[in-house]
């Protein structure tokens, strides 16, 4: 226990970068870092949420007859993949705390197909909207399917769909990098670079893929559940 | 005195390695800063190129020299190049990313990679940026307003907002490893109190710049994917909403202009107390000042809108908010001002441009006054009035204080000093032919001149021929210090570490400072600014 | 004053002096405090030079300063606030009874249409001393409307309308520029509003050939698309009746009140789904793409002109169904 743990040491001493003082430091400085980062985030999307929300007070039936056709079964089963995956990421993190990179290589593998899982199913959901003509364009083409109740405004229902493909797009990009760097975890991890003295990659990682989850918490239900009431 | 062989022979950042791969992979901030300083002085160069060719138009009424197009994407380009691609990274980029470290007391930012990352994207959107102008331009303005950028330009837009899209998030990383190095990576005893307020400034820019340009981010994205796929966000034939555009736009673009001149305010407030020898007048409130602009800065955007078919309502609480943030840029001219009370003064050049600083920041603070105003607005709004005010807070604020840092620390970058008579006229021509370029579009702008015309009625071409006189003083007065600085790197004299006799860490380090910056960890024992314990003579270089 | 060289715009509206009181007033503070930074930087600079003040004087601060030079320039500008925000009330609220011009812009000229049908292209004919309302859309960019020597300026949109007003004071020839830069031409997008006596005006709007008012088109335009199987003047149509609605609030189906503007108006031949009038089913189809920005205007004065219509009538004998809106 004791030769492990001096080599833990030695392997956080050469992770330690030469401008500061000591791991804890550097420790500090790197989370901190990625907060700020997620701020940026935050505005990034921050953008898009804004003019979701003007668009959705304006032309709310619009946006009602949009929503209609999300395929709420499939938006379901996405966010609970996605907080299934966060689970094992935040397990997967505590695998790299308490010192067992098995644990937390297969703790990742896991997420990382749930990632995929989660993109499986966006992409078959895109394809419905993309052969029912709802990809914003010239091409867009927007119907009820109910006689009684026509398309009301199809026009601000085509900026509905503007922005479910905007948004969900991003975040879907943001998922496939997300995925791309839980991949470095995993061979780094294979290659024995963390210790319990030197896991922050793996914590920042974590935040990032949580913060991702998080964006989809609020587009699941601002996209898929504007309003059952008023429907047609 | 120390011996020239000796500091020759002193391994610095400049002569620890040799040869491209060494400049171009370097995590050294000192040696990124000098990349950045290169590249942004190029974009400088092509951006005042087109500055001058808008100017040679103006000189007669009819648009004689360059047809319409053209001219049309001349000022685009003027403003695309100046505002996203010299303005923004020009003193944060250069002289932030050499001396916030330094003056923190750490050996280097928080993320030297992603530093490096930072100008590589610059970079990146830079080339493409230009790649887009150079087959064919643009002609939006460089306020790419829809539904004439998404619809009705036929030029390349999409290009040229991938360029300012990538080069955002150069800007992101920056301030980002800004506030992490301000935050975690200050020296023993370097408190809150007694940091230099040229970082208190860096840090309020890099505030905005991590929370803003994300935004101007997905909206140039949104106006790219509009045009490409013809989706219709702010497309009103689609239904969508041109007004939501120029919302989004200005959310960032005005803070943006604090992001350009804080920098700039934090280099006034090093010069000020090192030529008058004093400790700054209400450090707090200056410091505060800097956080203060950067908050409110997010609560006026809608002051570009006041003609643009906002509510009333709206338009009375914008222009509230905006006279709320000139107070806190007066309460650093008066502080400045202040500082200077019974000090003792010196004349070198930094001191000079930080004078010029002060009375052209003063006008253009002041007509921000008259845009703020709704009912005077409705008159200046898109004339020349405007074009002269953020010119005299750009130029004359921004570009002054750049010169003025970079005299400034041209000795701590590298080791040498730059020819004062020389930068003295310099100074000066800029000082004359700024004014006589800028102070005449007030008039053209009050009288009814609207901003991008081409061609103009008869009755303005005196003042706008008084304009394109002063802007080639303007350039006279630009070209001298790109030729003495130059001179100096061969010629100039030795500059020893301390050449002002200034206080601050970075003074306490060799010039050119050592690539790991300090041999030891310094430990902060004093105040800021602590002039009256510094010896008042000269202090040599072998001290 | 110096004819080839002027260095201040005409006064020609009701509202210049005003901007131009505030201006001036403006100038004379701002003069102030940049003379005073000079005069102060010069004179510590001369003051306290290196050469006779060689030890410099500590001062760390003073909050009473501070407060002074934070706390008056806020209520200076607290004067200017109050004083411009009055003035762009007055701006953004058109007097009754004013005289309205419909102007579309377009890549690069104006058209103008008066009530009487006559039309305008980059020339805009007022009378002096009356108010004028300008009800204003674009056919492409976005365009601004400028008179400087009227001190006012709007932004021109396409999709909706904007409106400004002005009561011209002067006789004369005065430049309209579009200041909103709309691309190649942006700056030949120049015209003239020409301000003429009284007679002189009606003589020359009595001149023109017009195909009758603009409301009448508009009413032409209101049986061609059948706008009027629907929108009948009794209570048995399948749309809501047009009578008096101008300027009045309207019960939506969602429970909202929207002011049937000239915007509501738009929207509802546009986009008809948008807002619902309460006791009305989705049915009307959009006209989108069918009607022009002028075809809309002339609508749009149609059903303005029955409100109207309808007003003068209950003065008078509160009966008539108005289907003749030119004989107002």
């Amino acid at each position: 226990m004791a030769t492990s743990d001096i080599g833990d040491i030695q392997v956080a001493e050469r992770a330690l970068q030469h401008h500061f003082a000591d791991m804890e430091q550097q420790r500090d400085t790197s989370s901190f870092g990625m907060w700020m980062f997620l701020l940026t985030e935050i505005m990034f999307f921050g953008g898009l949420f804004c003019a979701y929300l003007v668009y959705r007070a304006s032309y709310y039936q619009a946006f009602v007859e949009g929503s209609q056709k999300m395929n709420i079964v499939l938006g379901a089963t996405n966010t609970a993949v996605l907080i299934c995956s966060s689970l094992t990421m935040a397990l997967g993190v505590r695998a790299a705390q308490m010192g067992k990179p098995k644990l937390m290589v297969i703790l990742l593998l896991i997420t990382i197909l749930f990632g995929f899982g989660f993109l499986g199913i966006k992409a078959v959901e895109y394809h419905e909207h993309w052969e029912n003509h709802e990809f914003p364009g010239p091409n867009f083409h927007f119907e009820t399917g109910n006689p009684a109740h026509p398309a009301s405004d199809p026009q601000h229902t085509q900026i509905y769909f503007s922005l479910y493909w905007a948004m969900t797009g991003l975040h879907a990009l943001h998922m496939v990098i997300g995925i791309g760097l839980v991949a470095w975890l995993v061979i780094a991890g294979l290659m024995g670079a963390y210790t319990p003295h030197y896991y922050n990659p793996v914590e920042n990682v974590g935040l990032y893929w949580h913060f991702v989850d998080l964006v989809w918490i609020y587009l699941f239900p601002m996209l898929y559940l504007i309003s059952k009431k008023h429907g047609v | 005195m120390a011996t020239a062989v000796q500091t020759v022979e002193r391994e610095n950042y400049l002569n620890s390695n040799y040869g491209i791969k060494s400049w171009l992979l370097t995590t050294d901030h000192k040696r990124i800063a000098i990349l950045y300083l290169i590249s942004i002085t190029a974009m400088f160069w092509l951006g005042g190129f087109f500055a001058m060719m808008i100017r040679l138009e103006l000189l007669t009424p009819a648009g004689d020299l360059i047809s319409s197009d053209t001219y049309n994407k001349l000022f685009t380009m003027h403003g695309i190049i100046m505002v996203f691609f010299f303005l923004i990274p020009s003193v944060p980029a250069v002289l932030g990313n050499f001396l916030v470290p330094l003056m923190v007391g750490a050996k280097d930012l928080a993320f030297p990679r992603v530093n490096l990352l930072s100008w590589y994207l610059y970079m990146a959107g830079a080339i493409t940026a230009l790649v887009a102008m150079v087959t064919g331009g643009v002609d939006t303005g460089w306020t790419f307003y829809t539904p004439f950028s998404t619809t009705y330009s036929n030029t390349h837009v999409i290009g040229a907002a991938i360029g300012i899209f990538i080069a955002g998030f150069s800007s992101i990383l920056t301030g980002l490893n800004f506030i992490v190095t301000i935050h975690r990576m200050r020296a023993p005893g370097m408190t809150w109190r007694r940091l230099p307020l040229f970082c208190w400034a860096n840090y309020a820019a890099a505030i905005i710049m991590v929370l803003g340009t994300p935004v101007i981010a997905i909206t140039l994205l949104l106006v790219a994917l509009e045009r490409a796929f013809h989706i219709g966000v702010f497309n009103p034939q689609l239904g969508g909403d041109p007004l939501l555009f120029q919302h989004l736009f200005w959310f960032y673009s005005h803070p943006a202009v604090y992001i350009m001149i804080l920098p700039g305010m934090g280099v006034i407030s090093e010069i000020v107390t090192c030529f008058s020898r004093k400790r700054v007048f209400g450090y707090e409130f200056i410091a505060l000042a800097s956080i203060a602009i950067a908050v409110l800065g997010f609560l006026v955007w809608a002051h570009h809108m006041f003609v643009a078919g906002i509510s009333v309502y709206a338009a009375l609480v914008f222009s509230l908010l905006s006279y709320l943030v000139a107070i806190p840029s007066a309460v650093k001219v008066f502080n400045w001002t202040a500082t200077m009370y019974k000090g003792s003064i010196r004349y070198n050049t930094p001191m000079l441009y930080a004078f010029g600083f002060i009375g052209l920041f003063t006008v253009g603070g002041l007509t921000g006054i008259f845009l703020a105003t709704l009912g005077i607005d409705v008159q200046v709004h898109d004339t020349y009035f405007v074009v002269a005010h953020f010119h005299y807070v750009m130029v004359g604020g921004m570009v002054m204080a750049y010169m003025a840092g970079l005299h400034f620390w041209w000795p701590k970058i590298t080791g040498r000093m730059y020819p004062e008579a020389w930068a003295k006229l310099s100074a000066l021509l800029v000082f004359v032919g700024f004014n006589t370029t800028f102070f005449p579009q007030f008039i053209l702008g009050y009288m009814g001149l609207p901003r991008r015309y081409h061609a103009y009625p008869p009755e303005f071409q005196v003042l706008n021929v008084l304009s394109t006189a002063g802007a080639s003083i303007l350039a006279v007065g630009y070209v001298l210090p790109m030729i003495y600085f130059v001179w100096s790197l061969r010629y100039g004299k030795e500059a020893g570490p301390n050449p002002w006799n200034a206080v601050g860490l970075e003074w306490m380090v060799p010039s050119p400072p050592p690539t790991h910056n300090f041999d030891e960890t310094p430990v902060v024992t004093w105040e800021a600014y602590d002039y009256e314990h510094q010896p008042q003579e000269e202090v040599t270089v072998g001290h | 004053m110096w004819k080839n060289l002027p260095l201040f715009p005409e006064r020609a509206s009701a509202l210049a002096w005003q901007v131009d009181g505030l201006y001036f007033l403006l100038i004379a503070v701002s003069a102030f405090f940049t003379l005073l930074i000079f005069a102060l930087i010069f004179v510590f600079a001369v003051k306290y030079r290196r050469s006779v003040h060689p030890h410099a004087v500590q001062i760390e601060g003073s909050l009473p300063l501070e407060l002074a030079w934070t706390l008056i320039p806020l209520g200076i500008c607290m004067i200017f606030f109050a004083w411009g925000s009055l003035i762009y009330f007055q701006e953004a609220r058109p007097p009754k009874g004013a005289m309205e011009v419909y102007a579309v812009a377009k890549q690069w000229m104006w058209k103008f249409e008066y009530e009487n049908g006559q039309r305008d292209i980059n020339q805009l004919h007022v009378p002096v001393g009356r108010d004028v309302k300008l009800i204003m859309s674009s056919q492409d960019a976005i365009h601004s409307f400028f008179v400087p020597a009227f001190r006012i300026k709007m932004d021109v949109l396409p999709g909706r309308f904007t409106t400004t007003w002005f009561r011209p004071t002067k006789v004369g020839t005065y430049h309209l520029f579009c200041s909103q830069y709309c691309g190649t031409d942006h700056s030949g997008m120049i015209g003239q509003v020409i301000v003429m006596e009284p007679a002189a005006y009606q003589a020359w709007m009595s001149g023109g050939a017009s195909s009758g008012t603009l409301a009448s088109n508009g009413q032409q335009l209101f049986q061609q698309l059948g706008c009027a199987t629907c929108h009948r003047f009794d209570t048995q149509g399948r749309g809501p009746n047009l009578t008096g609605v101008f300027g009045k609030p309207v019960l939506l189906e969602d429970g909202r009140t929207v002011i049937a503007d000239e915007n509501y108006i738009r929207e509802s031949i546009l986009i008809p789904g948008a807002k619902i009038v309460s006791g009305f089913k989705p049915i009307m189809p959009t006209f989108q793409g069918q009607v022009s920005e002028e075809n809309l205007m002339a609508l749009v004065a149609y059903v303005k002109s029955l409100a109207q219509a309808q007003q003068k009538g209950a003065a008078s004998d509160n009966s008539s169904v108005p289907d003749t809106p030119n004989s107002q």
